[in-house]
C-alpha cells in the first residue's frame, strides 16, 4: 500500500517535473520581449468622479502618437477625441450604454496601421462601469490585399491558436463534469483570475515571465482547491442535487466576477504591452502566440500522458466512468475529485495566462469565452477529456474560419450555432458515449 | 443618512414598470422551471424577442401597435419551437447550456453591424412608442402625493404593467389547476410515469416552453415601451440570472412566488444600496466608491442565488415536496 502510494506520487512528481522543465524551455523564449510599458492613464482632474468616460492611449512601438482622431458614437452621442502629446485621449459621454469608437485611419501617421485592421471600430461598454479603456494596438501597416489562400492559411493558424487555448481551459470543465457531474458555470472566472494575476505579476510588478507562470499556476491550483474544499465538497456531503449545484455555480460565478470588477476595475488590462512579430509564410504573428501555442501543445500532451499513464490519471478516468465502482475498488473518490479541482484550476489559470499575454484581459474575459468552452466540451462529448480537446479544436477553427464568410462580429454566434446543430444530429457529441445523455 | 429617502426610493422601485417586467419574466420561468422542470437559462432571449419583435414590426414593417405586439409574441413562439426541438428530448443540463447559448446567439445577431438597418446594431432602436403613448387614457396631469407623484405617462405604463401581471398570474393559476397543468407537474415529477399513461411528453414540454416564453415576451415589450428604446445589452445573461434569483426567492412552483419574490428582492436591493451609498457618502466605507456600490448589487444577487438554492430551494412560499431539482 505504502509502496503504491509512493509510486503514485512519484508518477505525479515525474509528470510535474517534466512539465516544469518543458515550460522553462518554452518560456525562456519570452523574456527577450521587453518588459511591457504599463500605461495607467490617471483620470484627468477636470472630470468629476461619476463622469462617464471613454479613454485610451495610442502608441506605436512604445512612442506616443499625437493627433490621432477617434470618432465616438452611440446613444444619441456623436463626438471626436484627439490624442495629446502623450498619445492619450479621453472623451466624456452623458448616458450609460454601449458606444462605438472608430479610429480615423487617415489621421494615423504614414506607414502606420492597426495591428488588426479589421478592428478599426471597437465597442466601449459603459452599461455597468463608468470608465472604459479602448486600445487600438498599432503596428506595421498590414492593409494589403490578401489572396483567399493566404487568408485561409492565416485563419487556420488563428483557429489552431484559439482551439489550443480553449482546449487547455476546457479540459478542466470536462474533468470536473466527468468526476462530479457538475456543469461548472464558474469556470470562466478561473480563467479571468489567471489572466488578471498575470497582469499583476507581469505587467505591474515586472517579474520575469517564468516566475509569473509559476506563481499564477500555483494560485490557480489553490483557487481550484479552495473552491472544492469550501464550496463543492460540503455540498456533495449535503447531497445537493446536480442541477441545484449548477445554479449554485452560476451564483458563484456572478460573485467572483463582480468581486474581480471591484478589485480590478472595468477597463481592459494591458497584460503584455509589446509584441515581437514573427513572419511564417503569409502569417504575421507574434512571439507570444507562437510560445503560447507550443505551451498549450505540451500541456495537452502532458495531460494526456497523466490521464493514461499515471495511477492517479487512471483512477480519475475510473471515477469518471463509474464512481461507485471506482470507490469499491479502493479508489479514494474524494481525493481524486480534489486532485481534479487542483488540476482544473491550474490548467485554467494557465489558459488565462496565455490568453492575457496574447489578447489582454479584463474582468469579463473568462465569462465571454465560457460559452465557447461549454460548446467545446459538449461538442466533444461531456465528460471525456480527449473529447473536450477535439471539441475545442473544432470550435477554434469554426470561430476563425467563419470570418471568411460571415461578419466578424458574428463569429462567436457561428460556433454556438454549430453547438446547437451538433446536439440536433449527434447529441452525445463527437466522442461521447450514447448513455451519457440519459 | 436619510432613512426616509432610502425607504421612499425602495417603495418607488417596487411599483415601477421595470419591476413588473421582471415579474412577468419570472411568471414565465415558473411555468418552465417551477411547473414543468425545464432548466431554461435563455429567458432574456424570450423577453428580448418580444421587445425587438414589437419595435421591428413598428419601425420596419410599419404595423400598428397591436399587430406589432402579436408579431412579437409569434416570434417568441417560433423561437421556442426552434429551441425546443433539438433540446427537449435531451437531459436537463443540455437544455440549460443550449438555452443560454441561444440567448447569446440572439444577442449577437441583434448587435451585429450586418443587420443594423433593421435592428439598430449596438445602439438598438428607439422612436417606436408614439402610438403607445397616444393610447394613454389619463389626462396630462400629475397624479399621486408627495414623493409618489407621477406624470400621466408613468401612471399609464405602471397601470398597464401591473394589470398584465394580474392577468398573467390568474391565467397561470387557472391553467395549473387544469388537467393540462397536472400533466406538466407530472412531467416534472416523473417523466416516464407520464409517458406510460400515453401522454406525449415532448409535446407538453414544448407547449410549456412556448407558453412560458410568451409571458417573458410580454414583459420585454413592457420594458422597451417604458424606456422607449430597445438595446441588445439589456438582455445579457445577467438578466436571466436575475429572473432565476427572484423566482427561487419567491418559490418556483407557486403562483404568488414570482410576484412576491420580485418585490422582496427589489425592495431589499434598493434598501441595501441606499444604506451602502449613505455609508460611502459619510465616509464610513473608505474602500468603496459610489459606482462600486452599484456593483455590490450583483454580488448580492449571486450570493442570494447560491444561498437560496442550497438552503431553501423551495423559496419563501414553496412546498419542499414541490421543489424537485433533478427531474
Amino acid at each position: 500500500m505504502k509502496n503504491h502510494q509512493i509510486n503514485r506520487w512519484r508518477g505525479l512528481a515525474l509528470a510535474g517535473t517534466t512539465l516544469a522543465m518543458l515550460f522553462s524551455v518554452l518560456f525562456s523564449a519570452l523574456p527577450s520581449i521587453a518588459a511591457p510599458a504599463t500605461p495607467s492613464p490617471a483620470p484627468s482632474p477636470s472630470y468629476s468622479n461619476d463622469a462617464l468616460l471613454i479613454r485610451g492611449t495610442i502608441t506605436n512601438e512604445k512612442l506616443p502618437v499625437a493627433g490621432v482622431k477617434l470618432h465616438v458614437t452611440g446613444n444619441g452621442f456623436d463626438g471626436t477625441a484627439t490624442t495629446d502629446a502623450d498619445g492619450k485621449w479621453i472623451i466624456e459621454v452623458s448616458k450609460k450604454g454601449t458606444y462605438d469608437v472608430e479610429i480615423q485611419l487617415d489621421s494615423l501617421p504614414k506607414g502606420v496601421g492597426l495591428r488588426d485592421p479589421e478592428k478599426s471600430v471597437r465597442q466601449a461598454d459603459l452599461t455597468i462601469v463608468n470608465t472604459a479603456g479602448i486600445l487600438f494596438p498599432l503596428g506595421k501597416d498590414t492593409r494589403v490585399v490578401q489572396s483567399f489562400g493566404d487568408q485561409l492559411v492565416i485563419r487556420l493558424w488563428s483557429g489552431l491558436n484559439l482551439g489550443l487555448l480553449l482546449a487547455v481551459a476546457a479540459i478542466g470543465i470536462s474533468l470536473i463534469f466527468g468526476t462530479t457531474g457538475l456543469n461548472n458555470f464558474a469556470h470562466g472566472e478561473m480563467l479571468t483570475f489567471g489572466a488578471l494575476m498575470t497582469w499583476v505579476f507581469y505587467a505591474n510588478m515586472n517579474l520575469p515571465i517564468l516566475l509569473v507562470a509559476v506563481l499564477v499556476l500555483i494560485l490557480g491550483g489553490a483557487f481550484g482547491f479552495s473552491q472544492d474544499a469550501f464550496l463543492w465538497k460540503p455540498l456533495r456531503k449535503k447531497r445537493v442535487g446536480l442541477n441545484q449545484m449548477m445554479i449554485v455555480s452560476i451564483g458563484f460565478s456572478i460573485v467572483v466576477r463582480y468581486v474581480l470588477l471591484i478589485i480590478f476595475g472595468g477597463e481592459t488590462k494591458v497584460v503584455s504591452g509589446s509584441f515581437q512579430s514573427v513572419q511564417l509564410g503569409p502569417i504575421v504573428t507574434t512571439m507570444n502566440s507562437v510560445v503560447s501555442m507550443a505551451v498549450s501543445l505540451v500541456t495537452l500532451a502532458a495531460v494526456a500522458l497523466f490521464l493514461t499513464r499515471t495511477r492517479i490519471g487512471k483512477a480519475t478516468r475510473a471515477v469518471s466512468d463509474n464512481s461507485a465502482l471506482a470507490a469499491s475498488t479502493g479508489i479514494d473518490v474524494e481525493r481524486i475529485i480534489r486532485i481534479v479541482w487542483i488540476v482544473a484550476g491550474t490548467l485554467t489559470a494557465l489558459a488565462g495566462l496565455l490568453y492575457g499575454l496574447q489578447f489582454q484581459a479584463n474582468w469579463l474575459t473568462g465569462f465571454q469565452i465560457l460559452l465557447l468552452l461549454f460548446a467545446s466540451v459538449t461538442l466533444g462529448g461531456l465528460g471525456t477529456a480527449l473529447g473536450a480537446t477535439v471539441g475545442a479544436m473544432i470550435i477554434g477553427f469554426v470561430v476563425e474560419l467563419s470570418v471568411l464568410v460571415i461578419p466578424a462580429d458574428l463569429k462567436y454566434a457561428a460556433s454556438l450555432i454549430i453547438l446547437v446543430l451538433v446536439l440536433l444530429i449527434r447529441p452525445q457529441g463527437v466522442l461521447g458515449k450514447k448513455q451519457r445523455i440519459g | 443618512m436619510d432613512w426616509g429617502a432610502i425607504f421612499t426610493l425602495a417603495v418607488k422601485e417596487l411599483i415601477s414598470p421595470i419591476t413588473a417586467t421582471y415579474v412577468l419574466c419570472a411568471i414565465g420561468l415558473s411555468v418552465h422551471f417551477g411547473y414543468t422542470g425545464l432548466l431554461n437559462f435563455g429567458q432574456a432571449a424570450f423577453a428580448a424577442i418580444g421587445g425587438y419583435g414589437l419595435a421591428i414590426a413598428i419601425l420596419t414593417l410599419h404595423w400598428p401597435l397591436i399587430p406589432a405586439a402579436l408579431f412579437g409574441l409569434a416570434c417568441s413562439a417560433v423561437f421556442a419551437v426552434v429551441l425546443g426541438i433539438p433540446t427537449l428530448r435531451l437531459r436537463a443540463d443540455y437544455l440549460a447550456i443550449v438555452t443560454i447559448a441561444a440567448a447569446e446567439i440572439f444577442r449577437y445577431f441583434m448587435t451585429t453591424i450586418g443587420f443594423a438597418k433593421v435592428t439598430g446594431g449596438s445602439n438598438g432602436l428607439s422612436q417606436f412608442g408614439q402610438e403607445f403613448w397616444k393610447m394613454n387614457p389619463f389626462p396630462d396631469l400629475d397624479y399621486g402625493f408627495g414623493p409618489f407623484t407621477y406624470r400621466n405617462d408613468q401612471i399609464f405604463v405602471m397601470m398597464l404593467g401591473w394589470t398584465l401581471v394580474a392577468i398573467c398570474a390568474i391565467l397561470v393559476w387557472l391553467l395549473m389547476r387544469s388537467p393540462w397543468g397536472r400533466v406538466l407537474r407530472g412531467i416534472r415529477e416523473d417523466e416516464d410515469a407520464v409517458r406510460s399513461l400515453g401522454k406525449n411528453v415532448f409535446v407538453y414540454k414544448l407547449q410549456a416552453l412556448i407558453f412560458g416564453g410568451l409571458f417573458a415576451s410580454l414583459g420585454g415589450m413592457l420594458f422597451v415601451l417604458n424606456l422607449s428604446n430597445v438595446q441588445p445589452q439589456s438582455w445579457g445573461t445577467t438578466f436571466t440570472f436575475m429572473i432565476w434569483t427572484v423566482l427561487l426567492l419567491g418559490g418556483a412552483a407557486t403562483v404568488l412566488g414570482p410576484i412576491v419574490g420580485t418585490l422582496v428582492f427589489f425592495f431589499l436591493m434598493s434598501i441595501t444600496q441606499g444604506i451602502l451609498s449613505g455609508l460611502v457618502s459619510i465616509g464610513a466605507l473608505p474602500f468603496l466608491s459610489d459606482p462600486q456600490v452599484g456593483q455590490i448589487r450583483f454580488i448580492l444577487i449571486g450570493l442570494s442565488l447560491m444561498l437560496l438554492v442550497i438552503f431553501r430551494p423551495q423559496g419563501i412560499f414553496g412546498n419542499k415536496r414541490e421543489m424537485q431539482f433533478n427531474v
